[in-house]
């Protein structure tokens, strides 16, 4: 998976529609959050709606790759379906008290910074693993030092240190790609 | 400057996801094939179609598939 985690998305959907399993399941992987955050954060859909949501924009989304216009599009493209679905749901009842224009409100401003952090997730899979199993483990697993210290064989004492330096390189590499971000320039 | 906070909470940002969710869609691809499969025996063979039509989640099932509803109601459609 080391070669696929790397393919621009554009090369990930030409790899898809020729029929390439394990490209595919690198799209699931690389988009499954992002799909997630956008049916929770976004719509505040329950578990429930969101998981079907979640399989649904799959499902859709293997079905018509083909449509596409642009291969680097996947990633607005997804967020489209996703939100469509999400508002389909919210329509057909799922959550009774809630009024889809209502449940619109705020969405553009979330998608902004879900998309922001889908660009620093991309940086992050692009990085040497030792510091992107430190970082993984340390914000989206929610690990402690202790917890990183005996998984890496590491004393606790120079994870923080670890954590530092890596998101030192994170932000370099992210400045290099994308040039500062300025929305959130201080 | 891009800081390190903003980028420790956009690291935050997005949900870890159930990986039987990820599976689930990451094996789409056999899944489907899997019911085409079914479902080209079904057209050639009609005692095949009918047994499947009357049993859908054990022919999902002696497809190597979990019949979850979703896939039950998928067959039944292709079907």
């Amino acid at each position: 998976m080391a070669a696929l985690s790397s393919i621009t998305d554009a090369g990930l959907v030409a790899r898809c529609r020729s029929g390439d399993d394990a490209a595919w399941e690198e799209l699931v992987r690389r988009f499954s959050r992002y799909v997630l955050a956008i049916a929770q954060q976004a719509y505040r859909l329950s578990p429930a709606d969101a998981e079907d949501v979640f399989q649904d924009v799959f499902a859709r989304t293997y079905e018509r790759l083909g449509d596409l216009r642009s291969d680097d599009a996947v990633r607005p493209w997804i967020a489209q379906l996703t939100r469509r679905l999400c508002i389909d749901r919210i329509r057909a009842g799922a959550r009774e008290t809630a009024d889809p224009e209502a449940a619109e409100a705020g969405v553009d401003d979330t998608l902004d910074q879900l998309d922001e952090a889908l660009s620093v997730q991309e940086a992050l899979e692009s990085m040497s693993e030792p510091c992107r199993d430190i970082l993984d483990r340390f914000f989206r697993r929610d690990e402690s030092y202790a917890v990183i210290g005996a998984a890496l064989g590491l004393p606790s004492g120079t994870i923080a240190s670890r954590i530092s330096r890596c998101l030192g390189k994170l932000r370099d590499l992210l400045m290099e790609e994308n040039g500062p971000l300025t929305r959130h320039e201080e | 400057m891009f800081n390190e906070e903003r980028i420790g909470e956009l690291l935050r940002a997005l949900p870890q996801v159930p990986e039987a969710w990820v599976q689930t869609a990451a094996q789409l691809p056999a899944t489907r094939r899997a019911i085409e499969q079914i479902a080209a025996l079904a057209e050639v063979d009609a005692g095949f179609r009918e047994e499947a039509l009357r049993d859908l989640e054990g022919a999902l099932e002696r497809a190597g598939l979990a019949p979850s509803p979703a896939l039950v109601e998928s067959l039944r459609d292709r079907l």
